[in-house]
């Protein structure tokens, strides 16, 4: 009996059938840090891919600020890294006076070193915290939130805001210390230096801790610098670079501090480096205050600010990384010609795929958070 | 008949209530006892010191629109958070909560059941309950569950083995498989369990955490990763099963972890008579206490440790914990032929 | 008693067709773990706890939950070139049914069958308890088929896991 139905079909080798799952993680994730998303195709838990889709909180800063006279632009900048918004607007008010040739008295430069460590200090906080959170550590978190809690309250007495602070002027600052903060400051220092001892004894030495972070996400220096990673997690691969040190602004020429650098570039070290900067951090801030001089907080500023044509680029030291503004005049205007951000959290997210890849859906959550991104600086 | 229906029916009715009150305080309890771990105050509004919040709690989530999303597997859908839940309650049964006691006249132990094979009896009562964490999440027909779900199975069957390991040397030890024989061997010893065997309680207490889903190994939970689980897509009533069936979990692991390890309803230094003045205290207050101690330290351990990796959850359970279960079986029985 | 054992086995059977003729393959599992907790049940009501524990505790809480871990994980939808002619898939299933039928019938035989030496299976012995009798029977009675057979699953383990660590 022939067979009426020849199999004509060639026989594939018996197989599983097994497809990559692409699971879309955010815009509404818990550990995303905002509205960052992520398309992850997974090959069962492990990352194949990663593709970072961002824009879901852009207002346009860059462009408004182009219609804005330069006072106002110092609130815009609040809206960026909204962590640490005072960095931001040290940053923006730096870069207007270079372009003016403006000098600003030496009290005022003291006072916003204080200030931009204290944000530094709790934008730090906020990253240990969330971090330790998505690793599993929920009270890590609210230790952190606590401490960040007393950097709030010492701005609100400086400056009468707790997050978008407004807190610098073109030319100097908008008041004096009050009567008593830098005593409150000293105090918060050594509170500071305290609780870090508590947060190193619940995870610095954790074996969970140490096998969730150790060897996840490693980036050599080499990978690090032409990725365009900047701040501590590029000094977490090994990376002298720090603009406090390298292009000193404010006032840091004038205080001893160090520069922690890790060697392996995984997330263990980008930890271990930015507690360090903690210590670093209430370090310059005691020296600041013990130094502080006195005189105006103010400079001689024109009363209408209207600097003369050109453009230039200034970067300073924020706690995610070097956050320089490009500001371009056009010397008629009262607004600039072109204002553009380098955000460091824009330039640290665009590493995450390739950290990323080859770990599993656990590390995504950790490596989002080693990176620390704030969304509203990355898309502005 | 008051002997064999009615007495059981009504202990069978006074547990039920007794459980899921003590679930709902669990809840409680959890919540305050994270809170001042977290230098908070916790629930506060609810009652004094939110001492109603369960009542308050339970009664949202019955309210609560119960959604069954779209092209999910209805039926297999509705029937999960039932399967995780009954087999938590019903391994109950054979836990003795107490010696012979009268209650109101009538003598009579407090447990609803002593079957010769208790002790198997509950590991495979609660080997049911992961059907439904597997089904919830493929039921939803949706991303996240399954692969929370795929986490919870793989889980669970990793550390069941290691857990009943440990309960194989208990059995050795005590020669029974009778949770109420268990006791009394240990009455009979005048020692706890514990003090004989600390390495099968080590791993029976980890093990009963990644069991449980509990931290550090609530993976299959996890929302800094996973959004919620294997129950991301439930809500409601529904929600609140899988909510149930979690904490009466924990209160078998303590209860079981009690009864085998920390000698059930006897006082402590049960051999030391001039101690005799504990056993003022009734045994099941003792078996209550010491199974509240416990689940004290699940809520401990959830507020101090970070999460373990999926992958690193496996190594630990098969490369360490079912070894050094084995090799304590090895042990025990050794020990039990040459004493 | 006979009722509870009829309507055991009317379950039993109803659930075992529910398993073949059910076209998703997760429900299939579910009736076919709801087949064994029926088949505890039965040994419940013969008294054989330990059995019934045990069948609870390896079939319904461990084998079939790695089925389905296998169906929810592998694509069942069958590629187009594995056509195969039905006529001959349907002569296999036939002489598979009718040796399994074949089989049953024998059994039957076999347990209707006056008994000419009247073994009784061996009363409970007072004071010893199922685990015990299992124990006895196991580790005494039949100790070297009982490690043979563990021999040849611990082989097949190993086999199993040669195979999947073969390198493509």
């Amino acid at each position: 009996m022939t067979d009426p139905h020849p199999v004509t079909a060639t026989r594939t080798p018996v197989q599983f059938d097994t497809d990559e799952l692409v699971i879309n993680m955010g815009p509404q994730h818990p550990s995303t840090h905002g509205v960052l998303r992520l398309i992850l195709r997974l090959d069962g838990e492990r990352v194949v891919d990663a593709d970072v889709v961002i824009g879901y909180l852009h207002r346009g800063i860059e462009k408004l600020s182009e219609s804005r006279d330069w006072t106002q632009i110092v609130l815009l900048t609040d809206r960026m890294d909204y962590v640490a918004a005072a960095t931001n607007n040290l940053g923006y008010c730096e870069t207007v006076e270079k372009l003016m040739g403006l000098e600003v008295p030496r009290r005022a430069q003291y006072i916003r070193t204080v200030l931009a460590e204290l944000q530094r200090l709790a934008s730090h906080l906020v990253w240990l915290g969330t971090h330790a959170m998505d690793i599993g550590a929920v009270t890590v978190f609210l230790y952190c939130l606590r401490e960040r809690e007393l950097v709030l309250d010492l701005f609100e007495e400086y400056c009468g805001a707790r997050l978008t602070y407004n807190s610098r002027r073109v030319g100097g600052l908008p008041a004096d210390l009050p009567v008593g903060w830098d005593r409150k400051v000293r105090e918060f220092c050594d509170i500071v230096d305290q609780k870090i001892v508590d947060y190193e004894q619940l995870l610095t030495q954790n074996r969970i801790w140490l096998e969730r972070t150790r060897d996840i996400g490693v980036i050599s220096g080499a990978d690090a610098i032409a990725m365009g990673f900047c701040g501590p997690p590029l000094r977490a691969s090994g990376v002298m670079r720090d603009v406090r040190k390298d292009e000193p602004y404010a006032a840091y020429e004038e205080f001893a501090f160090d520069i922690p650098v890790g060697a392996a570039g995984d997330t263990y070290d980008r930890y271990l480096v930015r507690l360090e900067e903690f210590k670093q951090s209430t370090r310059i801030i005691r020296q600041a205050l013990d130094g502080m001089p006195e005189g105006p907080v103010m400079g001689k500023v024109p009363r209408l600010i209207k600097p003369p044509a050109g453009e230039t680029y200034h970067a300073i030291e924020s706690p995610k990384g070097e956050i320089g503004f490009f500001i371009a005049s056009d010397g008629k205007s009262l607004s600039p010609y072109r204002f553009r951000v380098r955000p460091p959290s824009f330039c640290n997210l665009q590493v995450l795929p390739k950290l990323v890849r080859g770990h599993l859906v656990a590390d995504v959550v950790a490596l989002i958070g080693t990176i620390d991104i704030v969304l509203g600086e990355v898309d502005r | 008949m008051i002997e064999t229906l009615v007495v059981p029916l009504v202990k069978i009715a006074v547990l039920l209530v007794g459980i899921l009150t003590a679930v709902a305080y669990l809840v409680l309890l959890e919540r305050k006892v994270q809170a001042w771990v977290q230098v908070r105050l916790g629930p506060m509004r609810v009652g004094p010191h939110g001492l109603l919040q369960p009542v308050a709690d339970v009664i949202k989530l019955i309210i609560k629109e119960d959604i069954t999303p779209a092209r999910a597997d209805r039926w297999v859908y509705t029937l999960a958070p039932i399967i995780v839940l009954v087999p938590a309650l019903v391994v109950f049964a054979v836990i003795p909560f107490g010696p012979e006691t009268n209650v109101f006249g009538i003598r009579m132990p407090l447990h609803v059941a002593d079957i010769n094979v208790g002790l198997l009896y509950i590991v495979s009562i609660a080997s049911l309950g992961i059907y439904g964490t597997i089904l919830g999440g493929w039921a939803s027909n949706s991303k996240y569950p399954l692969l929370a779900s795929l986490r919870a199975s793989a889980q669970l069957v990793s550390y069941e083995v290691a857990v009943t390991m440990t309960l194989v040397s208990m059995i050795l030890m005590a020669g029974s498989l009778s949770m109420v024989e268990i006791v009394e061997s240990q009455q009979a010893r005048g020692l706890w369990f514990v003090f004989a065997q600390p390495l099968a309680f080590f791993i029976y207490f980890v093990g009963g955490l990644a069991e449980t889903n509990r931290a550090p190994f609530d993976l299959p939970e996890a929302e800094q990763e996973l959004t919620g689980g294997f129950h991301t897509e439930y809500s409601g009533i529904r929600f609140a099963l899988f909510f149930l069936a979690e904490y009466a979990n924990m209160i078998v692991i303590a209860a079981v972890a009690t009864t085998l390890f920390f000698g059930g309803w006897l006082r402590p230094f049960p051999s030391v008579a001039a101690l005799g003045l504990l056993d003022i205290v009734p045994g099941w207050i003792w078996f209550l206490l010491k199974t509240f101690v416990l689940l004290y330290v699940f809520l401990w351990v959830r507020a101090t440790l970070p999460r373990y990796r999926y992958d690193q959850l496996m190594r630990l359970g098969w490369k360490v914990l079912i070894p050094l279960a084995i090799a304590n079986v090895i042990v025990t029985a050794i020990a039990v032929v040459v004493l | 008693m006979t009722i509870a054992f009829y309507t055991l086995a009317a379950f039993i059977l109803a659930l075992g067709v529910l398993v073949v003729s059910t076209k998703n393959t997760v429900h299939a599992v579910l009736f076919l773990v709801a087949n064994f907790l029926c088949v505890a049940m039965l040994y419940v009501l013969l008294q054989a706890e330990f059995l019934a524990v045990i069948q609870v505790l390896v079939y319904a809480g461990g084998i079939v939950v790695l089925y389905l871990f296998v169906v929810m994980l592998v694509n069942l939808k069958r590629g187009p070139e594995t056509h195969v002619d039905p006529r001959r898939r349907d002569r296999m299933g036939l002489l598979i049914g009718g040796a399994v039928l074949a089989e049953f019938v024998a059994i039957l035989l076999y347990g209707f069958a006056p008994r000419a030496t009247g073994a009784a299976p061996a009363a409970a012995a007072p004071g010893v308890g199922n685990v015990e009798q299992v124990g006895w029977s196991l580790y005494v009675d039949y100790l070297v088929p009982f490690e043979v057979a563990s021999i040849l699953l611990l082989v097949a383990m190993i086999g199993a896991i040669v195979l999947a660590k073969k390198e493509p």
